[in-house]
C-alpha cells in the first residue's frame, strides 16, 4: 500500500532508551518525521544482540534495527553547549518530544513550552515522575514482575517459577500508552493550539494490563492462580494445550457444548475415518441429539458430564492425530475457536499473514540485502502503515536535519 | 480541567475487552461514546455483562464486574436492529458520529446493512474501525478467536515459557488489552488524518497481526540469521534476550510460592549484588564478566536461588534496590493493588459509581496529562440507561415516541 501515512507532517524528537523507543517506531511507521537523538558514540541499544550474521557492530544490532525503522538519526553531545542549543532548536520546531531514560531527563519542560506552546512532551519512566518508587532501578523483567503480569503466568506446578512473557512486553505496554496519549494530546492541540506534558508510568501500565488478575481483586478480593497455558483463575480450569503429531502445540479452546458443535466433531472424525477408533463416539452422537446444554447442571447430570467429557476427549484425540496446522484449520473451518501455537518466525510463513501482506521487505543497501520484517499491526486503508526506511545509520541525517535547522533560523 | 476529546462522538458496537478497552480509553478523555446494545438478548452479545467477579450475591446483566470495568464513562442505549425503525435510528446516529467502532466477527455489520460502504453513504468522512482476530480480509476472515487464540497464533504464547516445558502462554488475555490499545491508536490516527485531509477511512485491524508485531527481534533473528525461536532450550523467557544480562531471573523466596525477580544490567549491578549478598561464590573467576556468567548461567541461577531462599521476597528486593540493583517481589494482586505505595500515589484504582452495583474500584490509566487529564467517575452503563439522553437529547425524539418505541421493542 502506498500514499501518505496518517501522521504525515508530525515532527517528533526522540530521546529514548528501550523503554520508550518503540513509541517512536509506532509514530514513524505511520508517517511521522521522527528524529532520534543519539550521543556521538551511538545509542546504547546499538550494542544489543542479536547481530546480523552474529557479528557485533554499531550498524548490525537486530534489536536496534527493529525498534528504529522509519526514523532519522542525529548525533548530539548533550554535555556540550552548542549541541544542547541545537537540541533546543530541534525541540522548538517539534510537535512531540518523546523522552525516556537518562538522556534529556534534565530538560526543563516549562521553559521548552515557553518557546513552543504547542509542544507535547511525553516522558516514559518505570514508576512515574515524582512517585514514591521513582528512584528504584527497573528492567522489563522487574516491571512485569512487580506490576502484575508475572503473577498470572506460568505452570500448574507451582514449584516452577512464574514466567515473564518474552519480547519486552513491559516496555511495549508503556510505549503503547505513550502513543495513545500523544495522539489524544495532538487532537486536543488541533482544536486549541495548546500542548502539554504527559507522564507515562510503566509499572502502572503493567498493573492495568492484567485483566482478571486485577479486577478479581478489585471487585471480589479474590486471588487468581497461574495455570499452564491458560488464564490464571481463582478455581482451576481444565487443560487446553495439546501436543500434535508434528511436535507443535495447539490451544483447543472451548470444547463442544452445543448440539451443532457435537455434530461438527462427529463429522470431522468420520471424514478422517477415525469414528470407530474413538470409542466414545456414541456419546458425541448423543450430544448431537440433545436439544440444549445447561452447563449449570453439569455436576448433577451424569450423562451430560459424560457427553461433555467425550467432547473434550474428542478434541484432544483429533489434535494428537493431526499436525497442528491441520487441527487448527480443520477445527476453525468447523466453527471451533482453536489456535495453532506458532513460534514468532512461523507466523511469517502462514498463508493468511502472507496474503494480508504482513511480512514486509526492507532494503539494507549497505549490506546489499533485503530483510523481511514484521509488518503492520493495523491496516489503515486510507493512510497506510509503512516502513519508510531501515533503521538509520549513526548520524545518518545530521546534514539534512542541521541544514533544516539553519534554514529555519535564517 | 478541560477534556481533550469532548468534541468527538463514537458510535460504539464494541464488547468484551479487545474492543471495549479501546473506547474506554477515549471515553476517559471525554469522547462521547455511545454503546449500542440489543434489547432482545439484553446486551448479551457482550458476554461479560453477566460474568464474574461480582460485588455481592446479585447476578445478571447489570452485575458483571468485567463489563463495568471495561465500560466506564460510556453511555448505553438499546436498539433492536431486526426492526426497520431500529436500523433507521442507527443511521441517524451514524450521521452525527465521527467514528463507528466494532469487534464482531467479520460480516456482522454488513448483515445489518451498516458495512463500510453504507456507513460512508451516510457520512462521507466516517471513520470505521473493525477489530477481530484475523481481520476482515484474507483466508482466515471467517475464523473466530478470543485472547488466548490470538496469542497462540501470533507467536506470543510460544515466546513465554521455560525450557523443557510446554508454552506458558500469557496467563491472561494480554492481546485483548493490547488489541484494544492498537484499536485506540488506530482510531486516534484516523481522526488525525481526517483533521488534516478531511477524509475518513476504514481501518481493518486483525489482533493476530498486532500480536505478531510484538516479537520483532525474534523474527529478525530468524529472517537475518536463520535462528528460529523454536530450538532446543528455547525459549527461556525469564532470562534476558535483548540485551544480554546475568543474573536475570525469577528466584524462589522463603515462603511457599513467593518469588523475587532480579536483573543485573551490567558489571556495576553485579558488583553491588556481590556486596549486598556477601556470598563468596560471587567472587569466583568464572562469574567475573558477563560472558562467563552467561556460559555458567544454570549454575549461577542455582547459587542465586540459594541466597534468595533464605529470606522474604520483599526483603531481598529492598536489599538489592538499596544498592541500585533492579529487583522486585513478584507481587500478588493484593500486594500491588492495596499495599504498593506507588499505585496508591498515582491514583491508579479510581472508584466509579454504577447505577445498580454502587461504588466499585476499576483500572485507572497509567498516564497523567498536565492540561487535560483523564476522568473516571461513571460506571459501565446499565441496559438502555441513556436512551432518553441519546434518542431524546441528541436525536430529538419526544418522550412519547421513546416510550412507544420501548413498548414496541425497538428500544
Amino acid at each position: 500500500m502506498t500514499g501518505p501515512g496518517a501522521l504525515e507532517g508530525v515532527r517528533v524528537v526522540e530521546l529514548c532508551d528501550e523503554l520508550g523507543m518503540f513509541a517512536g517506531k509506532l509514530l514513524a511507521d505511520m508517517g511521522a518525521d521522527v528524529v532520534k537523538v543519539e550521543p556521538p558514540e551511538g545509542d546504547r541499544t546499538r550494542t544489543y544482540p542479536p547481530f546480523a550474521d552474529d557479528e557485533p557492530g554499531q550498524e548490525r544490532s537486530l534489536f536496534f534495527w527493529h525498534y528504529n525503522t522509519s526514523k532519522a538519526s542525529v548525533t548530539l553531545d548533550l554535555e556540550a553547549a552548542p549541541d544542547r542549543e541545537r537540541l533546543r532548536e530541534l525541540i522548538d520546531r517539534a510537535d512531540i518530544l518523546l523522552q525516556s531514560g537518562e538522556a534529556g531527563a534534565d530538560l526543563d519542560y516549562e521553559s521548552l513550552r515557553e518557546t513552543n506552546a504547542g509542544l507535547i512532551i511525553v516522558t516514559l519512566s518505570p514508576f512515574g515522575r515524582g512517585m514514591p518508587r521513582e528512584d528504584e532501578a527497573a528492567t522489563d523483567l522487574t516491571i512485569l514482575a512487580g506490576g502484575g503480569p508475572v503473577w498470572n503466568c506460568g505452570y500448574d506446578d507451582h514449584s516452577l517459577p512464574p514466567v515473564r512473557g518474552g519480547g519486552n512486553q513491559g516496555y511495549h505496554t508503556a510505549s503503547h500508552f505513550g502513543v495513545m496519549s500523544a495522539l489524544v494530546a495532538l487532537l486536543y492541540r488541533d482544536e486549541t493550539g495548546r500542548g502539554q506534558h504527559i507522564d507515562v508510568n510503566a509499572h502502572a501500565a503493567a498493573n492495568v494490563t492484567t485483566e482478571a488478575g486485577t479486577y478479581t481483586w478489585l471487585v471480589a478480593q479474590d486471588t487468581v492462580q497461574r495455570q499452564t497455558g491458560r488464564h490464571a483463575a481463582v478455581n482451576p480450569s481444565m487443560p487446553s494445550q495439546v501436543l500434535c503429531k508434528d511436535g507443535k502445540h495447539v490451544n483447543t479452546g472451548i470444547p463442544p457444548r452445543r448440539p451443532e458443535s457435537f455434530g461438527a466433531v462427529c463429522e470431522w472424525l468420520t471424514t478422517l475415518g477415525l469414528a470407530e477408533e474413538f470409542l466414545e463416539f456414541p456419546l458425541l452422537e448423543e450430544g448431537m441429539r440433545r436439544e440444549r446444554f445447561d452447563m449449570s447442571m453439569l455436576q448433577q447430570d451424569e450423562e451430560l458430564m459424560a457427553i461433555f467429557g467425550a467432547g473434550r476427549a474428542a478434541m484432544n484425540f483429533l489434535a494428537e492425530r493431526l499436525t497442528a496446522y491441520e487441527f487448527f484449520t480443520g477445527g476453525q473451518q468447523r466453527g471451533f475457536q482453536i489456535g495453532i501455537i506458532y513460534s514468532p518466525e512461523e507466523v511469517l510463513e502462514d498463508p493468511h499473514f502472507i496474503e494480508r501482506g504482513f511480512p514486509v521487505e526492507v532494503e539494507h543497501p549497505e549490506l546489499e540485502r533485503t530483510v523481511t520484517y514484521p509488518g503492520a499491526p493495523y491496516q489503515l486503508l486510507g493512510s497506510p502503515w509503512r516502513i519508510r526506511r531501515r533503521a538509520p545509520l549513526l548520524g545518518e541525517d545530521n546534514e539534512r536535519v542541521f541544514a533544516e535547522l539553519a534554514g529555519d533560523a535564517g | 480541567m478541560p477534556q481533550a476529546l469532548s468534541h468527538l462522538r463514537i458510535c460504539d458496537f464494541t464488547g468484551q475487552l479487545a474492543g471495549a478497552g479501546a473506547t474506554r480509553f477515549l471515553a476517559a478523555f471525554g469522547a462521547q461514546v455511545i454503546r449500542i446494545e440489543d434489547p432482545v438478548n439484553q446486551g448479551r452479545w457482550d458476554i461479560l455483562r453477566g460474568m464474574p467477579p461480582y460485588v455481592d450475591e446479585r447476578r445478571g446483566v447489570e452485575f458483571g464486574g468485567p463489563f463495568n470495568n471495561h465500560n466506564v464513562e460510556k453511555l448505553g442505549v438499546t436498539l433492536n436492529l431486526r426492526t426497520e425503525r431500529g436500523k433507521e435510528l442507527l443511521r441517524e446516529l451514524v450521521k452525527v458520529s465521527d467514528v463507528v467502532a466494532e469487534n464482531f466477527s467479520a460480516g456482522v455489520m454488513e448483515r445489518w446493512g451498516v458495512g463500510y460502504e453504507e456507513l460512508q453513504a451516510l457520512r462521507e468522512d466516517i471513520i470505521y474501525v473493525s477489530n477481530c482476530g484475523f481481520g476482515h480480509r484474507g483466508p482466515y476472515r471467517s475464523f473466530k478467536t478470543w485472547g488466548p487464540i490470538v496469542q497462540a497464533v501470533s507467536g506470543l504464547t510460544f515466546s513465554s515459557g521455560l525450557p523443557d516445558q510446554p508454552p506458558a502462554g500469557g496467563g491472561y488475555s494480554y492481546m485483548d488489552h493490547t488489541g484494544a490499545y492498537y484499536m485506540a491508536i488506530a482510531i486516534l490516527m484516523a481522526l488525525r488524518h481526517r483533521n488534516r485531509t478531511g477524509e475518513g477511512q476504514w481501518v481493518d485491524l486483525g489482533c493476530t497481526e498486532a500480536g505478531a508485531s510484538l516479537t520483532g527481534p525474534a523474527i529478525l533473528d530468524y529472517t537475518v540469521n536463520g535462528r528460529p525461536l523454536r530450538r532446543d532450550g528455547s525459549p527461556n523467557s525469564n532470562r534476558s534476550q535483548h540485551p544480554a544480562m546475568a543474573p536475570h531471573g525469577i528466584y524462589p523466596s522463603q515462603e511457599e510460592d513467593t518469588w523475587v525477580a532480579i536483573s543485573c544490567r551490567d558489571e556495576r549491578d553485579w558488583e553491588a549484588f556481590g556486596e549486598v549478598t556477601g556470598e563468596e561464590w560471587t567472587e569466583e573467576g568464572r562469574f567475573s564478566d558477563l560472558r562467563g556468567r552467561l556460559v555458567a548461567e544454570d549454575a549461577l541461577d542455582e547459587l542465586v536461588a540459594g541466597w534468595t531462599r533464605t529470606r522474604g521476597n520483599f526483603e531481598a528486593a529492598a536489599l538489592l534496590q538499596g544498592a541500585g540493583v533492579p529487583a522486585t517481589a513478584v507481587q500478588r494482586p493484593q500486594e500491588r493493588i492495596d499495599q504498593d505505595p506507588n499505585t496508591a500515589a498515582w491514583g491508579l484504582w479510581p472508584t466509579v459509581k454504577h447505577r445498580d452495583m454502587g461504588d466499585v474500584r476499576v483500572d485507572g490509566l497509567p498516564v497523567h496529562f498536565s492540561e487535560t487529564d483523564w476522568r473516571m467517575e461513571r460506571g459501565g452503563p446499565c441496559l438502555g440507561e441513556h436512551n432518553e439522553e441519546v434518542f431524546g437529547g441528541l436525536l430529538g425524539l419526544g418522550a412519547d415516541e421513546i416510550a412507544s418505541l420501548t413498548e414496541e421493542g425497538v428500544l
